[in-house]
């Protein structure tokens, strides 16, 4: 566990259409939740290379979070499947090489789910914190 | 590919709204601007009340021209928001639109770290210097145009569906309206009267069905479902299953060389068939036959056969004769149309009120829906209008309403909305029975009185006024006198503080509205969101009402949540207007976010083409090697491509991986350390 103060540097690559926009509702709402995330907007989280996550990780991020749409209501039909497909693996690669593949998340957050965005935040600020910083870090130094 | 300006130094202007205090409030501006300004390729670092605002976008178009800047940020609200009006903005100062980039500090920033200055004001420093880092990367790009189909679909055949379907009729455009049903009409048609102007519901719906059936430029296909739908706004190739109806029209017949034929709708038929079950248009209160009209206003005037409960003894093919109308052999049929926009208006079922099992709904014979109750009311209905109790017959005299039956209801078996129009048709339940049986005493459970329409408060004090007994408080069970079948409403009256047990003849349970079955099939067919409860999303809740986060797809009547009957012919009036407006348009603007080959990175392997939903990728020869060709009309910009290509060999315009990798540098490496 890190000390109380430590501020984890999380990373968080967001889907335009659901996940964005469900942040945005959040905001809207006026639902506080923990400020260690920075966000990254793409069209779709089939995007999302696992080089922007690995480069994340290089470059001393303690945490990456994917968020897109549920099953089923991707913007481009099927783009979080292959998202998702992708986040797996990866994780078992983080896993291999001997990372925490904890430090790496992917949640569906619906354009209306303001709550869910907040809860999803706080728990990965918690499990980061958790962890405390990542191995990487210094090495990024 | 649009022409990147190599080798130019970037200068990045940096714009950060106050937003008021919604900003201000939270993050220090002042901190923000002097660090944005030492930020690397920033020429220029400004702040302002508000940026949207004529002066703020001023800012802009100056600063542009007097730093001759290469790019913009805007760090105020949300993308989702104001990123036209800045793209706007960034034009009239001549730099291609797309040279810009937002920076959300709103509503992802101060909006929800409202008691956190320090961390909100780093977290905009940082914000900015992600922007900043992709603005720098930022290249010119043209949108693409593409011509919008001179017609438009509308789902659903109820007032709202209707109505848009007559709007954009009127407007000169060819208009397919799809209802699954045998007829159009909707819910409407099920109603008895209409509050608060006591309207005949069917005498102000038939007009409009007549109009809609006989209006040219309508295509009307009942008994038909939305099959699968591809494309984008302006070229949107539709699917239809025309499911197979047994019946043939006039036309039809006359395809076939039946000339004369086809079905009139004499009702022989439906005479001779000896199959039976339950009307759903009457609640199931009332037998049909297989072969039937859903009720006798029905348009079309055309008979269809109910294949699940058809024996095909043939009968009514007999009686037919020579009009040849019937065809027992028939199948779903496939029809596809092409479409430049769509309106959604599939309307509500109502909850199954027999899950709230305390108030005995199914159980009890004379606990009904209010649905039940229009039917048993109204004159064309099983009883002639004569509301009766199931359980014997007799004529109710004291009926106990029991509003918000499974609305505004946190149990978890009911839903947390409030269904709107309940309280009101109560109120004009309450009016019937009074009017219609005398002596008759309407007791009303409510938890509030919504009556928040035009003249729909007078109405509520007629409804007082007429000797309606008004008592407030949640109704907790109701229990049947096994031998009476009478009811005993138990509620706690909250005005009076005491519990009450009243025994009444007859109970209406103003149920609850949810989506209809086909809303989820239907809106995932067009792309587009719904919120928890299952209504279809809006682009904006208030200020793009009609729209969806899909281009050229927008929303009419409850599909979209519950409303009565003036804001659901209200909204599909919108609805209409919004999806005739790229129609008159003839083309449109596809956000330029097109994938693009880099073909001297590109191996031919054809992971891509595969990974592609919409076929918008290709492989070709070129030199004698095989690359990757993307059809841009195809392509939507989802960049699936793009975040898997093993050689990196695809530029997602916009959303280029060097530009994201920037990103992530500017917050991990960029940052004061």
């Amino acid at each position: 566990m890190a000390d109380e103060n430590w501020k984890p540097k999380i990373l968080a690559i967001i889907c335009n259409w659901c996940s964005y926009a469900g942040a945005d509702l959040a905001g809207g709402s006026r639902i506080q939740y923990p400020p260690d995330i920075r966000a990254i907007r793409v069209m779709c989280t089939g995007r999302v290379d696992p080089l922007f996550i690995l480069k994340a990780f290089q470059d001393g991020a303690d945490g990456v979070l994917v968020s897109g749409c549920h099953f089923g209501d991707c913007h481009y039909l099927e783009g979080n499947y292959k998202a998702a497909k992708r986040m797996f693996l990866l994780k078992n690669v983080l896993k291999n090489i001997g990372f925490d593949d904890k430090r790496l998340r992917m949640t569906f957050v619906s354009a209306s789910e303001g709550a869910k965005w907040a809860k999803v935040i706080e728990d990965v600020v918690k499990t980061v914190k958790d962890l405390g910083p990542s191995p990487f870090n210094e090495l990024a130094r | 590919m649009a022409e990147v300006k190599k080798n130019e130094e970037p200068r990045i202007g940096v714009f950060v709204c106050h937003c008021g205090t919604n900003i201000a409030g939270s993050v220090d501006i002042k901190s923000v601007v002097e660090y944005a300004k030492k930020l690397p390729n920033v020429a220029v670092a400004d702040d302002y009340q508000y940026m949207c605002s004529t002066p703020g976008q001023n800012k802009i178009v100056e600063a542009i021209k007097e730093h001759n800047l290469t790019g913009i940020v805007v760090a105020a609200c949300s993308p989702r928001l104001h990123e036209p009006t800045f793209r706007g903005a960034t034009k009239m100062g001549g730099l291609n639109p797309f040279r810009f980039e937002m920076a959300n500090i709103r509503e992802q920033n101060s909006w929800v770290h409202m008691h956190q200055p320090e961390e909100a004001t780093a977290k905009a420093k940082d914000a900015i210097r992600i922007a900043v880092a992709k603005a720098a990367l930022l290249e010119d790009l043209i949108p693409k145009s593409v011509p919008v189909e001179k017609a438009a679909l509308v789902v659903g055949g109820g007032v709202g569906g209707m109505q848009a379907a007559l709007d954009l009729a009127n407007a000169g455009i060819t208009t397919y309206l799809v209802e699954k049903n045998p007829t159009i009409g909707g819910r409407m048609s099920q109603l008895d009267k209409t509050f608060p102007t006591l309207d005949c519901s069917q005498c102000i719906l038939t007009p409009k069905m007549v109009d809609v059936y006989r209006n040219e430029n309508i295509k009307l296909m009942t008994y038909t479902e939305v099959e699968a739908v591809e494309g984008y706004i302006g070229n949107f190739d539709v699917t239809l299953r025309k499911k197979a109806r047994g019946v043939l029209t006039t036309e039809e017949a006359e395809a076939r060389g039946y000339v004369g034929g086809g079905c009139n709708g004499c009702g022989d038929c439906e005479g001779v068939c000896p199959v039976i079950k339950p009307n759903p248009f009457e609640v199931g209160m009332a037998p049909r036959k297989a072969i039937y009209i859903y009720h006798p206003q029905v348009s079309p005037l055309l008979y269809t056969v109910d294949f699940d409960a058809c024996v095909k003894c043939g009968l009514c093919v007999d009686i037919c004769g020579d009009k040849k109308a019937v065809d027992l052999n028939a199948t779903d049929e496939f029809v596809k149309i092409k479409v430049g926009t769509a309106i959604l208006a599939t309307g509500y079922d109502i909850f199954p009120i027999e899950q709230k099992t305390e108030w005995g709904y199914k159980r009890y014979d004379n606990v009904i829906t209010s649905l039940e109750f229009e039917r048993l009311i109204c004159a064309s209905g099983p009883t002639g209008g004569h509301l009766v109790r199931p359980s014997d017959g007799e004529t109710p005299k004291r009926i106990g309403f029991v509003l918000c039956a499974g609305s505004r209801d946190n149990t978890g078996v009911g839903k947390p909305y409030c269904s709107r129009f309940c309280c009101m048709y109560s109120l004009k339940h309450a009016h019937q029975i009074i009017e219609k049986i005398p002596g008759a005493v309407p007791y009303i459970f409510y938890m509030d009185i919504r009556s928040f329409g035009k003249m729909y408060e007078e109405f509520y004090y007629r409804i007082q006024n007429e000797g309606a007994k008004f008592i407030r408080g949640r109704v907790a069970n109701i229990l049947e006198d096994p031998v009476t079948k009478n009811l005993h409403v138990n509620a706690e009256d909250t005005l009076l503080g005491r519990p009450v047990d009243v025994e009444v003849d007859l109970v209406v349970l103003a149920a609850a509205i949810q989506p209809s079955a086909e809303t989820e099939r239907t809106r995932r067919l067009f792309g587009v969101s719904c919120s928890q409860d299952g209504w279809l999303l809006e682009a904006h809740p208030k200020l793009n009402p009609c729209g969806t986060t899909t281009a050229g797809v927008y929303l009419a009547g409850v599909c979209q949540g519950p409303k009565d009957i003036p804001d659901t012919v209200a909204q599909a009036e919108g609805a209409a207007s919004a999806a005739s407006i790229p129609i008159h348009l003839g083309e449109v603007e596809l956000e330029p976010y097109f994938a693009q080959c880099i073909e001297e990175k590109c191996a031919g392997c054809g992971m891509c083409v595969n990974l592609c939903p919409y076929q918008a990728l290709s492989l070709v020869e070129k030199d004698g090697r095989k690359v990757m060709q993307v059809t841009e009309a195809k392509c939507k910009g989802c960049g699936t491509c793009g975040g898997f290509c093993p050689g990196g060999a695809i530029w997602m315009q916009h959303f280029a991986t060097p530009q994201i990798i920037a990103q992530i540098d500017a917050f991990l490496l960029g940052g004061e350390q």
